[in-house]
């Protein structure tokens, strides 16, 4: 070969790396600090592998502080993310505003008809997904089968709100630091309320009537938030005006509660024995209702990727986010680390198969709890809104947070529950009328 | 009893309310030391687990591992370092001006200065992030060092200013005298005097930088974070978390107390500088 071949040769393959170089997308994905995530993360290697023009780079942050993130620049079209974790509040109010891509030709292996029609249909907006769940959740009755059993305690499969107390009631023994039930009681929008707002709705309330006066005072919300507030104030741990659900997991793993209700996501951590005390005496039950009210809360949560119109990287985000939240990626979490570790509550095809149910005991009423979510339809009387355990319209945020707040004061006994009430009624008559939803 | 047992018992007293304050102050930072060598269960036991438990590394190799610490690390250095350093340029003539100027709208324009600090940060996020996002400065080393910097201004001149003011201005009168020029009086005759008060607020002020997190949290994405995206990557709503958490904690802050550890005598002495004439 000549000199001046070889420099042709040299010349081309420079330029063909520098092209492959140069071609290469960047996808910044920001994302939440949790099991399913980091495992994720690890198990990226492999998307790397089947895409290696695309390159992935993290952003991991604690829930509150990802949402004031994504929030301020998906509101600016900052372009700072390509893939963003949202929940499905976010998703109807976003895509409203244009704010997000609809995922619409996610693939084959995406298979949006093997979605959960209640996780599908909360991530859409008039008919398009926007938003690919990773994994979903409702939230459950966990109870310790031998406290139930010593007590001569069964726990029906539907239990209501009066049978919860008689329970807690019978169980608690304080001299012996042992507590009825554990509930959130740290306020915030994402901590107590989602289980007020669930209580709420399960009692036959709901947040604002037909034009959007808020409801708060109505009798269903005055006899739940004080059947609340009695419940753990009487049988609940002490200091639980400040737990969230970290704090009710320790304490529950650790053997202090009889009774837990919360997010189902607890189900695999108390089932599991490498954390928890108690993962051999533990069962479940769907969400309370109240006595002839058919509703059990319609609390239905779903972290999901969706793709911000402003991100420069459409087509490259669509391939990441096909690939973690396909049916594909589910055998390889299987493959890696065990049926028991695959992102739970999205599709159907997973709790159709023999080795999960296997793999989790819980999986049939975890499935029931979703199913049972209609957040389209989340009280008995007619809502405007679309919810459960949130209410999806912007100003949610702040009224959840601000009613959050004295309904913890309230817990402490620093307040009574109707002077909480009155004043979360105050602010949130104020708030729909700053957001121009009232006069 | 006599005059120097008394003076011995409140010498005691003393030493024990230092002990006590001193003991108070630390507790936060042994508990997240001892924390990170616990196990997840351990680290939410009830009743808490002092120093009888399983001790275990597996949390810093995990934090090790998960993250890019080194590429955290010198984010923090170069933005807490540049900010305060590039300050400290523009706080010197500032403060030299109002030390030794003075007009009747020096306390006016201090009180002023101090004022910006009064603001919530929250109040001018976004007006900040569109700026930044039209000068290209989101998620830049740049961007931080600047908005940084800006932010501690107002106390590294009032830092100095104090500093200034106890420097008799017979000497700098006489430097005058001699035919100095304000640049030669700023950098030969003020500078050097004023040493230890410089070096104290650089010092102040690249803790204050290494420790910001509201900025360095909201402007950063994945190539910028400096230890604070660090440690929050670290926070989790749903999963216990606390001895991982405590283990990144460490490592973030084990650099800033050690230059603390290090540079104390500075510290304290520039702090009280001028306390006691």
């Amino acid at each position: 070969m000549t000199m001046s071949k070889r420099l042709l040769a040299l010349s081309v393959g420079l330029a063909s790396i520098f092209t492959a170089w140069a071609s290469a997308d960047t996808l910044t994905i920001a994302t939440v600090n949790n099991g399913d995530m980091i495992r994720m993360q690890r198990l990226a290697v492999e998307f790397t592998r089947q895409y290696p023009e695309i390159e992935l780079r993290w952003v991991t942050l604690e829930e509150n502080l990802l949402r004031q993130r994504v929030t301020v620049d998906v509101a600016t079209q900052g372009g700072q993310y390509d893939v963003m974790t949202v929940g499905n509040y976010e998703v109807p109010i976003w895509a409203a505003q244009n704010w997000l891509v609809p995922l619409e030709d996610l693939g084959e292996d995406f298979a949006s008809d093997d979605l959960l029609p209640a996780i599908a249909d909360s991530l859409s907006y008039e008919g398009k997904l926007y938003a690919a769940p990773f994994y979903a959740e409702s939230a459950l009755t966990m109870y310790r089968t031998d406290l139930f059993e010593q007590a001569g305690l069964t726990m029906p499969k539907h239990p209501t709100w009066s049978f919860i107390r008689e329970a807690a009631e019978r169980i608690t023994d304080r001299d012996n630091g042992m507590y009825g039930i554990c509930l959130r009681g740290k306020a915030g929008w994402g901590e107590n309320m989602a289980f007020v707002s669930s209580l709420a709705h399960s009692w036959g309330g709901r947040w604002f009537d037909m034009n959007w006066q808020p409801q708060l005072q109505s009798t269903a919300w005055r006899d739940a938030v004080s059947f609340y507030v009695g419940l753990l104030r009487e049988y609940g741990p002490p200091g639980a005006s400040t737990n969230g659900f970290n704090e009710n997991l320790a304490l529950f793993q650790g053997g202090k509660c009889g009774i837990w209700i919360d997010a189902s996501v607890a189900a695999s951590f108390v089932s599991d024995p490498r954390q928890s005390s108690v993962h051999d005496r533990v069962d479940f039950a769907l969400f309370p209702s109240r006595v002839q009210v058919q509703n059990h809360g319609n609390w239905l949560w779903a972290w999901s990727f969706a793709i911000p119109a402003a991100s420069q990287n459409i087509d490259a985000a669509k391939r990441f986010v096909a690939w973690a939240t396909g049916k594909s990626y589910l055998r390889l979490v299987a493959a890696e680390s065990g049926w028991a570790d695959a992102p739970p509550g999205t599709r159907q095809s997973l709790y159709a198969s023999a080795e999960y149910q296997q793999a989790a005991p819980f999986a049939d009423i975890v499935l029931q709890a979703i199913e049972a979510a209609d957040t389209h339809s989340p009280s008995v009387l007619e809502t405007p809104y679309v919810g459960g355990n949130f209410v999806s319209i912007a100003p949610y945020q702040g009224i959840g947070t601000v009613v959050g707040q004295q309904l913890s004061a309230a817990v402490a006994g620093q307040i009574t529950t109707r002077e909480a009430l009155a004043n979360a009624q105050y602010v949130a008559e104020r708030e729909m009328a700053r957001a121009r939803y009232i006069d | 009893m006599t005059a120097r047992a008394t003076d011995r018992q409140r010498k005691l007293a003393f030493t024990f309310v230092a002990w006590a304050v001193a003991t108070l102050i630390f507790f936060p930072i042994l508990w997240t030391v001892l924390t990170s060598f616990k196990t997840e269960a351990d680290a939410v036991a009830i009743p808490p687990k002092f120093l009888f438990f399983d001790w275990t590394t597996d949390n810093y190799a995990e934090v090790w591992e998960r993250t890019d610490y080194l590429r955290h690390f010198r984010n923090s250095v170069i933005i807490s370092l540049g900010s305060s350093l590039i300050g400290l340029c523009i706080a010197i003539p500032a403060a030299w001006a109002l030390a030794f100027s003075p007009t009747r709208r020096t306390r006016g324009v201090l009180m002023w200065m101090l004022s910006t600090k009064m603001l919530p940060a929250v109040g001018v996020l976004v007006p900040i992030y569109l700026l930044f996002k039209r000068a290209g400065l989101l998620d830049t080393r740049t961007g931080l060092v600047i908005v940084l910097m800006l932010s501690n201004l107002p106390i590294m001149v009032w830092m100095l200013f104090t500093y200034f003011k106890e420097i008799p201005r017979d000497i700098l009168e006489a430097a005058r005298m001699d035919g100095a020029t304000p640049g030669r009086e700023l950098l030969h005759i003020l500078t050097p005097m004023a040493l230890p008060g410089i070096a104290s607020t650089l010092l102040l002020n690249v803790i204050l930088a290494w420790n910001e997190s509201f900025w360095t949290l909201n402007l950063t994405a994945a190539s910028t974070g400096p230890l604070t995206a660090f440690i929050a990557s670290f926070s989790a709503p749903e999963g216990l978390f606390y001895a991982k958490l405590s283990a990144a904690s460490t490592l973030a802050i084990a650099p800033i107390v050690i230059l603390g550890w290090l540079s104390q005598k500075q510290l304290v002495r520039g702090l009280t500088f001028g306390a006691v004439k």
